[in-house]
């Protein structure tokens, strides 16, 4: 449908444009300035053209960072989409405790990232943590801050315990708009359980679960501050992701050009992922719309 | 108003093609036409809601093309009954007067007479979801004319009600319409309803008005094949005939003596249609040409019969009166007098309308 | 396939019913015959829908029985039922071909592969969509799913009865013609029980064998659409059948005279012993007009004609009458009198048809 043409509007968008400019483009055009500049201090800048970026992917280091950044994300989507997808089906679909569960929860996703990884922190400890205690007195070799096994656990339970409400929350809401005639039909059809959910469930949620996977996929591929404040990225390296690594690189070393570079790179992968997941959705739609 | 070498494309696709209209102050105009058909799209036009590739809206002989619909006086109700749910029944109706800021005793003066009109006087105390169906279109209706617009546009309101209300509200439009003394434009898919209610018609096709004028006059003396099609329900039957000296050919190898109409027409081929309740299982008139079919199925409504057949490639549809209960796929023969066939070329421009219209059109 | 039967089946959404306004249908006893074409026509809210999710056991009715030919199926669950339901909605599966889901039904009862391809493949060709089984279900109108869902039903040999819920509402004005005549010829052909319901009296005449008239959780009346047109047995049937209803007025009657306002009629034949409110009614197409004598005089006040046929409203002392006229009579303002068709007059009594106790007096 044609709308009616109205040049007033750009102003309405105006303050949006100004508000992204400072705090995205902005900030971005000074990481791409740094980025192919060398400094040794007192403002004093020399133009390395490439060099950073050639370093950054021929370093070890960030490989390594890279590795277990896609491992992690690897393993708490394989973990919370089908956790989230199964919460989400055994909700209440209406009543008193719909909204109750609706509640209880979406509480994990209002606390900060950083509180999350005190609360587990303290939880985890072996002296005063209700579960570290615990799985010490049952004999259980557990220690987040030595052990990277228990560290890698605590991390992933940390993050689904925080996250997969989200996904819970946007399948619920994908499942909620199966018309009842649906499952009548199925019911009628004799289909089983498995059927309704592959051929009926899954189709309706398809939309949102994928928006679902693209969040959940970004945000963990930038997790941060859970981490730092658990393990802080020990021990040893093996809970070092990606962006513990660049801030490690940025404001521990004061390595800024190549810390730009690192910091494009990562943008970069984000970008390039959500792009391809984007495109691969849009896909979808136009598939289902002919 | 006026719509002049109106047009609308949307990413190259055309929605209405050229378009001339003129509407009479006080006077019901229906579009008429299936889905998709453009109804809705010219309507928005006229409302200002959008804004034509080409042309122009004249009102009173004013160019009000590119004004906006909050500076016209317009008032439209769709198909969905659209009110304030928080509101009562008597702040919804008020609701546009308040926006005009008119004094407290003009509103309340304005909301009782309208609401009185409507039958709504009873419910002004409620809010819209307590009310029926026809109520709540009733309610839209009533916020509608409350404000005394000069154009009233109705979308197919009256498609999400129950029959029978429809019927009620049907009977009613009409007698609002001339309390109001506004131009009303009345879209609607049902011939049927473009007669109950009078006035004008337009018949639109894929985007083009077809045929505009007197709702009967346009049912009795459709300018094309196209139009015929679109005001009659069921559809027009349709066969090709050929005439050639004082016999008309169709189907296969039949022929007949032409009679009546059929006997001016020049020798050559033609496009004759006729209407479904004209199809009769006897011999209802001396003129009545014998035509064999294949029927399909019939439907029996208690007081007619449907019957669904197809004579040499085309689906027709009979409508009789009484029951007549016949076989399913069988072969049967049915009647037509030549009296109510409408020619028209191949091409489908009308050649000679039946002579029952010329007949029936000059008496009504 | 098979007969259903309801025994003083009754259904509140209350706890504890006790006057008739509580339920939201009131007791019926009803049998439908195996292998028919019924409606179930009303406003809404008239119960009909509550009826239909009874059946298909998406509702346990609080009061009665229902049976699926000597089986009590009242706590049944819809599986074991063994019917098939289309929606007022199109509910196809969105991935699948329009083959697959022909198929899904026998899919999951485990039929051979083989009988299911036949099968399949008969159906598809009695709803027209040979051309297109290997096509997904998504892309179709909405008149093809709607063919899709019913076939879903009709896949099942042994299915008891073929629901379908308003199944016409969201298909285009001119191709609903189409899918009622397919259906009609689907019934003639595989002779399932059907069960329609609707509030548009076309639909439910020109579909069923048998009419189930409802109105505020009372079947007022079961019939052929003949004789529900003809005989209506509530003057609600006669308002609700009929486009415009039976024209119903406020009379008196004594043996075989019938006062309307101070014009008197004499009846075909007499009544007696009647009480309570006491109406007359006769439909649009039985009353004819004319200029110079009749039964009743009247004013025109509006004359619509609506191609096939006219429909002249009038008025006498205040109420309404609305005739109907053919075509081809010609009807002006000086037409004053309309005279009644006695063979088609009708006595109610509180709103129920009353029989005459004597013949011709």
């Amino acid at each position: 449908m044609n709308k009616t043409v109205n040049q007033k509007a750009w102003f309405l968008v105006l303050p949006v444009f100004l508000l992204v400019a400072f705090s995205a483009v902005i900030p971005l055009m000074t990481v791409i300035n740094y980025s192919v500049q060398d400094t040794f201090g007192h403002n004093v800048f020399t133009w390395v053209g490439l060099d950073w970026f050639y370093e950054i992917i021929h370093s070890g280091r960030m490989h390594e960072s890279l590795a277990r950044q896609a491992l992690f994300t690897t393993i708490i989507l394989l973990i919370e989409v089908p956790l989230g997808i199964f919460i989400a089906l055994n909700m209440p679909k209406k009543g008193f405790w719909a909204s109750f569960c609706l509640v209880v929860i979406s509480l994990p996703m209002l606390i900060p990232g950083n509180v999350v990884g005190t609360i587990w922190q303290i939880f985890g400890r072996k002296d005063i943590g209700l579960l570290g205690h615990t799985l010490v007195n049952l004999g259980i070799n557990y220690n987040y801050a030595e052990d990277i096994m228990s560290a890698w656990i605590t991390i992933i339970v940390m993050d689904v315990w925080h996250w997969t409400s989200l996904v819970v929350l946007l399948c619920y809401a994908g499942l909620q708009s199966i018309p009842d005639a649906y499952y009548q039909a199925a019911k009628i059809d004799q289909a089983s359980r498995w059927s309704i959910f592959r051929y009926i469930e899954l189709p309706k949620m398809s939309g949102v679960l994928l928006i679902a996977i693209l969040l959940r996929f970004m945000d963990s591929f930038m997790i941060y501050s859970g981490p730092f404040v658990l393990t802080g990225g020990g021990p040893g390296n093996s809970t070092t992701f990606l962006s513990i690594d660049l801030v490690n690189m940025a404001l521990g070393q004061f390595d800024l050009g190549p810390a730009s570079a690192y910091s494009l790179m990562y943008f970069l992968i984000v970008l390039l992922v959500s792009w391809v997941f984007f495109t691969f959705m849009t896909n979808m739609d136009k598939k289902g719309a002919v | 108003m006026e719509l002049k070498n109106i047009s609308m494309q949307v990413n190259t696709q055309t929605h209405i093609y050229e378009t001339n209209l003129t509407l009479e102050n006080g006077t019901m105009n229906v579009l008429l036409g299936r889905t998709l058909s453009g109804k809705t799209t010219l309507m928005r036009i006229m409302a200002g809601l959008d804004i034509p590739t080409t042309g122009q809206i004249l009102w009173n002989g004013k160019d009000v093309t590119g004004v906006k619909v909050q500076k016209r006086k317009i008032a439209m109700v769709y198909q969905q009954f659209i009110n304030y749910p928080a509101m009562s029944v008597y702040d919804n109706i008020a609701s546009p007067l308040r926006l005009m800021k008119k004094s407290k005793d003009e509103i309340d003066f304005a909301v009782r007479k309208t609401a009185t009109m409507l039958h709504l006087e009873s419910e002004l105390n409620k809010k819209p979801l307590e009310l029926s169906g026809g109520q709540q279109q009733r309610c839209a209706l009533a916020r509608a004319l409350v404000k005394g617009s000069g154009l009233v546009l109705l979308d197919e309101p009256l498609a999400n009600l129950d029959y029978k209300l429809r019927e009620e509200l049907r009977e009613e439009i009409p007698k609002i319409f001339e309390e109001s003394g506004a131009i009303f434009v009345y879209a609607t898919t049902e011939p049927e309803e473009a007669l109950l209610l009078g006035g004008n018609v337009a018949t639109l096709w894929e985007g083009r008005i077809t045929q505009f004028g007197k709702s009967p006059f346009v049912y009795h003396f459709p300018n094309s094949a196209t139009t015929a099609r679109v005001f009659s329900n069921p559809s027009m039957n349709f066969f090709n005939i050929k005439k050639e000296g004082k016999y008309i050919y169709f189907g296969d190898d039949e022929k007949e003596v032409a009679s009546s109409s059929l006997l001016k027409l020049p020798d050559g081929e033609y496009l004759a249609g006729f209407r479904p309740n004209y199809l009769k299982i006897e011999k209802y008139t001396p003129q009545a040409i014998k035509i064999p079919v294949h029927l399909n199925v019939t439907e029996i409504t208690g007081s007619e019969t449907y019957l669904h057949i197809t004579h040499d490639g085309n689906y027709w549809i009979g409508l009789i009166n009484g029951v007549h209960k016949i076989d399913f796929n069988s072969d049967i023969d049915v009647y037509l007098d030549t009296r109510y066939i409408f020619v028209f070329s191949k091409d489908g421009v009308l050649v000679e309308p039946a002579f029952s219209s010329t007949d029936n059109y000059k008496e009504s | 396939m098979a007969k259903i039967i309801f025994k003083n089946l009754a259904h509140s959404y209350l706890p504890n019913p006790k006057v008739n306004k509580d339920y939201a249908l009131q007791k019926i006893n009803l049998e439908l015959e195996d292998g028919a074409a019924y409606a179930l026509l009303g406003p809404s809210g008239c119960g009909k829908t509550t009826l239909l999710n009874i059946i298909s056991g998406l509702l346990i009715a609080s009061e009665g029985k229902i049976y699926f030919d000597d089986k009590d199926v009242t706590f049944s669950d819809t599986v074991d039922r063994n019917i098939a339901q289309v929606f007022q909605f199109p509910v196809v599966y969105d991935t699948m071909s329009v083959r697959k889901n022909l198929a899904f039904p026998l899919r999951n009862r485990g039929e051979n592969p083989k009988y299911i391809k036949k099968r399949v493949e008969a159906i598809a060709k009695s709803i027209g969509m040979e051309d297109i089984l290997d096509k997904k279900a998504s892309g179709l109108s909405a008149d093809a799913k709607q063919k899709i869902s019913l076939g879903r039903g009709m896949v099942r040999e042994d299915v008891n009865a073929i629901l379908l819920d308003e199944p016409l509402t969201v298909i285009d004005p001119h191709v609903k013609w189409k899918l009622r005549t397919q259906l009609k010829a689907l019934h003639e052909e595989f002779s399932h029980t059907m069960i329609f319901v609707t509030h548009d009296q076309t639909e439910a005449l020109t579909f069923a064998d048998k009419v189930v008239v409802m109105n505020d959780g009372v079947v007022v009346q079961v019939g052929s659409p003949q004789e529900l047109f003809e005989k209506p047995a509530h003057t609600f049937v006669g308002f609700f059948i009929g486009s415009p209803g039976m024209n119903i007025f406020r009379v008196d009657v004594t043996h075989d005279i019938v006062s309307i306002g101070d014009v008197k009629l004499k009846l075909k034949s007499s009544y007696k012993n009647l009480n309570g409110k006491i109406e007359l009614g006769i439909r649009p197409e039985y009353i004819k007009l004319s200029k110079d004598s009749g039964d009743i005089e009247l004013e025109i006040t509006r004359i619509e004609d609506i191609g096939y046929h006219k429909i002249v409203r009038a008025k006498h002392q205040g109420m309404n009458i609305n005739i109907i006229v053919p075509e081809d009579i010609k009807i002006t303002q000086d037409f004053k009198y309309a005279s009644f068709d006695t063979n088609h007059l009708f006595i109610y009594q509180d709103g129920w048809l009353v029989e005459p106790t004597g013949g011709k007096s």
